[in-house]
């Protein structure tokens, strides 16, 4: 499958082939999810929100509910002003959320639509809210979206009294609900007081209850994102998808703020626990003692059957960042890293994680699958890791594969558990292993065909 | 008579909802109203749809990344040859050629493709900002045609043009450009197929079973097809033409230019199946074809019917929900629910036109309601008013259905197994009955009870 990839690489300056990114309105439309009786709102074509409620559904297996401004060729000459006002009215009247997060599209962007000014001359009933945030799908990517949107959701809400409330604020990152409660549960553990923007926990992992509720009982409540504000500080994790948060907070709010990599790994989750006990002068529980603890046992026991494996990772910025750190920091070789997502950061956190763990490794944003299927047929790896595009490669070039990011659209349960924390780690090094061992029984020679591993 | 319920719904929403025996009729064929949850794509996406399983074209994705990515090997249509189609290709343009113009990319891209891959036909499709921001793809496309001695055939599907249906018809009239570029050949006595897109494998059964009652194939469009077989096209005696939603302009266009007729068909069910492979065979005025078709339609509709009977006693009495794409496919779908026993309590549609919900409001019971582009809300309301116990959807229906604790059945291009024919009428009734009767449900049900 997909085996026309030809193995000689020759430079493309105009041409994707198999995108490694999308675009920036989906990863808006998931961070609006993650709020509390939230719509987001598509200011676009129907297709895009079609296409975004699509996709999330087909990762999160769960309904995704977003409205679009649907527009026409009336609404592209003329403007999508009165398209999103009617949109406003029509959505508060029949679908009502508590706030509607209008975000842009390419479209709204090219022809330049004010959204500003068109939320400053609806009419919004009493107590409710609408915010925007511009995402010009020419821009960035998915990562960049959902960064703009917490910012959209900050610049319009958050508001400083001059009075601190005590509370840490916390940015996740681009991650599943199963990661937003796991880092809810280690901030809880720290005995730190948070809010948490977004948290898409307990909406796109909602429990089935026979109806169906079209907002869930999850998500951050609009009077903790006015509360923002008055935080004592906030850490931002994964630096594409949440700094810009951090920053805009400090910015608006006096809130200072840490920014850091998604706590994907051991080290990466120890710098995050140290963080946050560094604030709360308190001391690490027992309960996560015991979790790491346990990570490094597995380590150890396991860790023949992984020590100098070289692995491909793809997929989001902060994730793939995160992944290779851990990959590196148990003796596997992060050889090839790459993200479709632009920013010459990623090179720079790369090199870094390299040059501490002294890899020989090859790390490119803005790349694509293509590139990274090519540079396979030249080098073959033990392992690939990303999401579900990747199986057209590992089929092509015959590795085993770990899902692991965004989107999975193949397989079930993925966005429930954890990939961050110590638990996170263990489950990734589960999967690391399965994937490993199940590959070395299938290619065993009955002779070589093991009990005992 | 009974009335519709109506409470909760927007104004503007009222005349797409009736009821199966309501004079009045409804609403169609319009715009969705701004603010819904539409279910709804775009013009871009009904124009992929339809060209992507021409399986040795390359798609080029002219505009940013996004609508490349979402329709990155969208749909489940199989190829038993090249695999080009599965791939993604696209200008991915940035904020400067927003700026500047994206045409010199277009350009390039078309460059690199030709290098690497040396293809015989490329489709470009131009997306919402491409006109807004002023590149001239036809000319590009012309010019590279020229360069090249390829065909590339622009696709100018801006997403806010009109809706899916608008690019259905974008697409037809790329077919049409590109059966233009065939040389005149001589008739054949075969056909072809219009609207059928190997979904599941689904080509295959319907070209085995005209290949049972001696009919000829000449096109298949565009279900496992190439370049040089939709080509060839013209050639043919009878056009068959199966998602009347996408192809029924391609179908007309083509018996003006090339004086092909064509009739309709589904094959969906036994009924339609049987109807349908006795009515080529009628229409090519073929009597060997008529015999055979008799004699295997009626071989088969007996033994499909027998391998039915133990799902219909699983299924007595159900009650099913229909929300697909276009109204003929609804319309199959009513009668071969019937065949199960299983009575449709509402039917509805994303695109469905005025004659097609003429049918369904015929065909259905009376009570069941109807209503063209719906929102999840009045999805929602209308399958706990109704009592559906299982929705027939798309992508987005599905996890809806699920939280209401409703079987589902995706008819669209999540479908797992062929549903076409008489194969594909046992398989339906299998997943039918799989979804229905799985013991998931229970704990719920007896939740609810208590």
């Amino acid at each position: 499958m997909l085996n026309g990839t030809p193995k000689e690489i020759s430079e493309r300056k105009a041409l994707r082939i198999n995108p490694a990114k999308t675009c920036q309105p989906i990863g808006a439309m998931y961070a609006a999810l993650g709020v509390h009786r939230c719509m987001p709102h598509s200011h676009g074509s129907q297709g895009c929100c079609s296409y975004h409620r699509t996709l999330l559904s087909r990762h999160f297996k769960e309904p995704a509910m977003a409205t679009t401004s649907s527009f026409t060729e009336g609404a592209s000459v003329f403007g999508g002003g009165s398209n999103l006002k009617t949109a406003a009215k029509n959505i508060f009247e029949i679908y009502d959320p508590d706030i509607i997060a209008v975000h842009t599209t390419c479209l709204s962007e090219t022809i330049g639509d004010d959204i500003r000014t068109y939320i400053s001359q609806m009419e919004i009933p009493e107590g409710k809210f609408v915010v925007h945030t511009n995402t010009p799908s020419y821009v960035g990517s998915h990562i960049t979206g959902f960064s703009n949107m917490i910012c959209g959701f900050i610049n319009y809400l958050s508001k400083s009294t001059g009075v601190k409330n005590g509370k840490a604020a916390l940015i996740p990152g681009f991650v599943n609900p199963g990661d937003m409660r796991e880092i809810k549960r280690i901030a809880s553990l720290l005995g730190v007081d948070y809010t948490m923007l977004p948290d898409t926990s307990g909406v796109l992992d909602a429990p089935m209850t026979g109806k169906f509720d079209m907002y869930p009982k999850g998500g951050t409540k609009i009077a903790d994102i006015i509360g923002l504000g008055d935080c004592d500080y906030s850490v931002g994790l994964g630096e594409f998808a949440s700094a810009a948060g951090v920053a805009l907070l400090d910015k608006k709010c006096k809130v200072k703020g840490n920014i850091m990599g998604l706590p994907i790994g051991i080290e990466a989750t120890d710098r995050f626990v140290m963080e946050l006990t560094k604030q709360t002068k308190g001391e690490v529980p027992y309960e996560l003692e015991e979790e790491r603890g346990q990570l490094v046992d597995i380590m150890i026991d396991s860790h023949p059957y992984f020590h100098n494996k070289k692995v491909a990772i793809f997929g989001d910025p902060d994730t793939v960042i995160g992944l290779a750190e851990f990959a590196a920091s148990i003796g596997m070789i992060p050889r090839f890293c790459i993200t479709g997502t632009p920013g010459e950061m990623f090179n720079q956190r790369m090199s870094d994680v390299f040059e501490r763990h002294n890899i020989d490794g090859i790390a490119k944003p803005a790349a694509d699958l293509f590139e990274l299927h090519q540079m396979l047929k030249n080098e073959k790896v033990d392992l690939l890791m990303g999401g579900t595009h990747g199986k057209y490669i590992a089929r092509a070039e015959d590795l085993p594969f770990v899902r692991i990011g965004f989107p999975i659209t193949d397989r079930y349960i993925h966005s429930y558990l954890p990939i961050v924390g110590y638990r996170g780690a263990i489950r990734i090094l589960e999967m690391i292993l399965n994937a490993l061992m199940d590959r070395q029984d299938r290619d065993a020679a009955d002779q070589d065909l093991e009990l005992v591993m | 008579m009974k009335q519709l319920e109506t409470t909760g719904l927007l104004d503007e929403r009222q005349k797409f909802i009736c009821l199966s025996g309501d004079k009045a009729g409804l609403k169609c064929e319009s715009d969705s109203v701004a603010g819904a949850i539409s279910q709804r794509a775009c013009v871009y996406c009904g124009a992929r749809v339809v060209l992507n399983p021409i399986t040795d074209a390359y798609h080029i994705i002219h505009g940013p990344i996004g609508c490349a990515s979402y329709t990155w090997d969208l749909r489940g249509s199989l190829t038993s040859g090249v695999e080009t189609y599965r791939n993604a290709f696209s200008t991915d343009l940035q904020e400067k050629d927003v700026i500047f113009g994206g045409g010199k990319k277009l350009t390039g891209a078309i460059d690199e493709i030709v290098l690497k891959f040396h293809p015989k036909l490329i489709f470009v499709y131009a997306t919402c900002i491409v006109g807004v921001i002023g590149d001239d793809v036809e000319s590009i496309c012309k010019a590279a045609e020229k360069k090249y001695g390829i065909i590339v055939i622009p696709v100018k599907s801006p997403g806010f043009s009109g809706n899916k249906s608008t690019g259905y018809r974008l697409a037809c009239d790329a077919l049409l450009e590109l059966m233009s570029c065939a040389r005149p050949a001589e008739k054949s006595i075969g056909i072809n197929i219009l609207g059928d897109f190997n979904l599941s494998g689904e080509m295959w059964i319907i070209s085995e079973y005209l290949k049972k009652i001696g009919v000829n194939i000449v096109s298949r469009i565009t279900g496992d097809s190439t370049c040089d077989e939709i080509m060839k096209a013209p050639t043919a005696a009878l056009n068959i033409v199966q998602c009347a939603g996408s192809m029924g302009y391609l179908a007309n266009r083509m018996e003006e230019i090339y004086g092909i007729p064509f009739i309709k068909v589904s094959f969906f069910g036994i009924e339609d199946t049987t109807n349908s492979l006795l009515r080529i065979a009628y229409a090519l005025h073929d009597g060997k074809a008529v015999e055979k078709a008799k004699n295997f339609t009626d071989k088969k509709s007996k033994e499909t019917a027998s391998l039915l009977e133990p799902y219909k006693r699983l299924l007595h009495d159900r009650k099913a929900a229909i929300y697909v794409g276009g109204g003929y496919k609804a319309i199959s779908l009513i009668r071969q629910f019937r065949e199960l026993g299983i009575r449709s309590v509402m039917v509805g549609t994303q695109t469905g036109k005025k004659d097609e919900y003429e049918v369904i409001r015929e065909l259905a019971d009376p009570g069941t309601v109807v209503l063209d582009d719906a929102n999840p809300a009045e999805l929602e309301k209308f399958m706990r008013q109704t009592g559906a116990d299982i929705l027939v959807g798309g992508v987005k229906e599905r996890p809806l259905a699920y939280k209401l604790a409703v079987a589902f059945c995706d008819h669209n291009h999540e479908r797992k197994q062929p549903l076409a024919g008489y194969d594909g009428a046992v398989n339906f009734a299998k997943e039918i009955n799989m979804t229905i009767n799985s013991p998931v449900w229970k704990l719920l049900k007896e939740e609810a009870a208590v």
